[in-house]
């Protein structure tokens, strides 16, 4: 398949950790694209290599062999800058652990991306607050991370990796650490923005109720795509809607 | 950009309050234990060589018995005659002033005021062989000298005890009991090292001091002034040679005299207060060693921390150069504003100080801004690089960091 409205696509890409006898390669050779306005689920059993997928389509890292390409764009042609300007402009990330500042209230954290983007205060504030309500979290917005519970930490961050209203939002277990019914609310608020504003939404997930919301499944198996597992689910999305 | 980032490090600074604070005392401790110990070391130097100074340079005291301090044979050796002061200044080549001395307690009186201070018996060189100058009025004429007149020149302490402060030209007063008119007032010295007012002195001349208050003809001590670049040694072998001769020393007794020298003073103090002040700059440096390390380990402590935090700085978004400015703000922050709370606390601290031993006051620049430059540097490099290291890394390496 090759679309012209092709927002991600991974060819052939692998991804080594370590060198000599301790080398391990953790992506083998995965190829798939992502289409403006999909919703997509990454599952595989642990160690599949997910994670490592999600790192490199952040710019987080860099893969070892293949090519990602962004809108088109050979991701492994561009510099450092270029690829944190890749981050700062169009990817909203959202980790498996928060990775949230300490000692720093939410909105600050929240407010950071902005910071990078040089927008005033008032400005930044405005959006960082838009997005806490989003997530359900103004009434925190002067608490630390030590101060919350995991789940609002976990908000916190998707508040942090949506505030700059990204073209695609990367999700590493964002209801890893979530009960039941935060999750489900997460997964709402993240079809709703899928749906509404045509964000794209990459997401790993170990449940399969949650994989349910989007569209689509990627299944990883030993650091290769499965395609015998890889499926549409029955929700309608972004491309479908008018 | 600049303000941006000073922006992130200020909130950086506030946020790590406590690492913030110890990398501010590290080299607030080093800056300002440098800077005072030196100021102290040279005030202490400069006291010194003031106080030498003031005591005459190339000034020779003779004093009777075998050595310098509070001997029997102090007493018990024979005192001085005026003839041998005459035969020195006769015999011994390259002397500008030589004065003979005699001196003892007593009561100066002055209307209702009385005050104990110590009277000279000299002649007309005693100012110029004991470094004074009038501050008014006028010395010993010859005649007043040969007649013994009862006149005197009076030192600051007197003045101010007897005088509450104001001129006593042509005054009388009465010492021990025999009147005397002041027509002259030295200007003040000080006190010296150790701790003696040499302002509370009253001089007379020599004949009226042999008559009128001791009743003796004894010559206590010779005061010697040599001229500019005259080999002291040399003079002192002769003095020695001479004096031996005219008190009729045998060749196996040993003088019963002694010589007792400023210059070789001022050489020995000024060496000893020389190795007070490498003692000090040493213990100085120690004190910035330590501050630095401490800076150093406060920096590598954090070095876990920070780099996480670099990490999730580069992951949305920063750019490398922003994320080290901010580091590099917030270090150089730290270092100067440090490093000019330990200045001041140095200033305070070396001022309050010299007040209190009564020493001069002296400010070194140049050891000030090599003890906060190497502050600075500490905190500058310890903070930076490691800073510089974690953002080279790509984000997930800088966020994995253990
Ligand atoms: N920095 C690293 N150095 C060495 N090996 C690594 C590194 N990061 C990941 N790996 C290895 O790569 C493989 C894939 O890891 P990855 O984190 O992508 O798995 P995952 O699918 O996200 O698993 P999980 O569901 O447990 O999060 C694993 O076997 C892991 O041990
Ligand atoms: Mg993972």
């Amino acid at each position: 398949m090759n679309r012209a409205d092709t927002l991600i696509r991974f060819d052939g890409v692998t991804k080594s950790y370590g060198s000599g006898s301790a080398q391990f390669q953790a992506l083998k050779g995965v190829d798939f694209e992502v289409a403006e306005g999909e919703f997509v689920s990454l599952m595989g059993p642990s160690g599949s290599g997910k994670s490592t997928v999600m790192n490199i389509l952040g710019c987080l890292d860099v893969l070892t062999s293949g090519e990602y390409f962004f809108r088109g764009v050979p991701v492994s042609q561009l510099d450092r800058n270029q690829r944190a300007l890749l981050r700062r402009n169009h990817i909203g990330f959202v980790f498996q652990g928060f990775n949230l500042l300490a000692r720093t209230s939410a909105m600050e954290n929240v407010e950071l991306p902005l910071v990078y983007r040089g927008l005033g205060r008032r400005e930044r504030n405005r959006l960082s607050m838009a997005a806490l309500a989003k997530v359900g979290l103004e009434k925190w917005a002067h608490h630390h991370p030590s101060e919350l519970s995991g789940g609002q930490q976990q908000r916190v961050a998707i508040a942090r990796a949506l505030v700059t209203t990204p073209s695609i939002l990367l999700a590493d277990e964002p209801t890893g650490n979530l009960d039941s019914e935060r999750s489900e609310e997460i997964m709402q608020l993240m079809s709703q923005l899928n749906r509404e504003q045509n964000l794209t939404i990459l997401m790993v997930t170990h449940e399969p109720e949650m994989a349910e919301y989007s569209q689509r499944i990627i299944h990883f198996v030993d650091g290769l795509v499965d395609p015998a597992r890889s499926r549409q689910t029955g929700s309608a999305g972004a491309q479908y809607a008018d | 950009m600049l303000i941006n980032a000073l922006k992130l490090a200020l909130q950086q600074i506030r946020r790590n309050v406590m690492r913030s604070f110890l990398t501010t005392l590290g080299i607030i401790i080093g800056v300002a234990a440098v800077i005072t110990m030196v100021a102290l070391g040279n005030g202490a130097t400069a006291q010194v060589t003031a106080q030498v100074s003031s005591l005459g340079t190339n000034l020779m005291m003779v004093n009777r018995g075998q050595g310098f301090g509070p001997r029997r044979d102090r007493v018990s050796a024979p005192a001085f005659e005026l003839a041998d002061v005459t035969a020195i200044a006769n015999e011994i080549a390259g002397i500008k002033a030589i004065a003979p001395v005699s001196s003892g307690s007593v009561t100066l009186i002055n209307g209702n005021t009385s005050w104990s201070s110590t009277v000279r018996g000299s002649d007309n060189q005693y100012l110029l062989a004991g470094n004074w100058t009038l501050a008014e009025g006028r010395n010993f004429s010859d005649d007043e000298l040969a007649d013994g007149s009862s006149m005197c020149i009076v030192g600051q302490t007197v003045v101010k005890e007897l005088f509450s402060g104001e001129s006593p030209l042509n005054q009388k007063m009465r010492i021990a009991g025999n009147n005397c008119v002041v027509i002259g007032v030295l200007k003040g010295k000080g006190q010296t090292s150790f701790g003696q007012d040499q302002d509370d002195i009253v001089i007379v001349p020599m004949m009226n001091y042999q008559r009128r208050l001791a009743g003796s003809r004894d010559v206590h001590q010779i005061y010697i002034s040599l001229e500019d670049g005259v080999d002291t040694d040399h003079v002192e072998q002769r003095l020695t040679t001479l004096l031996r001769l005219r008190r009729n020393v045998a060749a196996s007794e040993s003088d019963n005299f002694n010589i007792f020298n400023t210059t070789e003073l001022a050489e020995t103090l000024t060496s000893t207060t020389q190795t007070m002040t490498g003692l000090l700059g040493a213990v100085a440096g120690v004190s910035l060693l330590v501050g630095g390390i401490g800076i150093m380990n406060i920096m590598l402590v954090s070095v876990t921390e920070r780099t996480r935090e670099i990490g999730i700085r580069l992951a949305i978004g920063a750019l490398e150069h922003e994320v080290l400015l901010q580091f590099l703000v917030e270090a150089v922050v730290l270092s100067s504003l440090g490093g000019l709370i330990g200045i001041l606390l140095a200033l305070g601290l070396s001022w309050s100080l010299a007040l209190l031993m009564s020493m001069p006051f002296i400010f070194d620049v140049s050891i000030s801004v090599a003890a906060f430059v190497f502050s600075a540097a500490v905190g500058v490099i310890f903070g930076y690089v490691p800073a510089r290291r974690a953002a080279q890394l790509n984000p997930i390496e800088a966020l994995r960091h253990e």
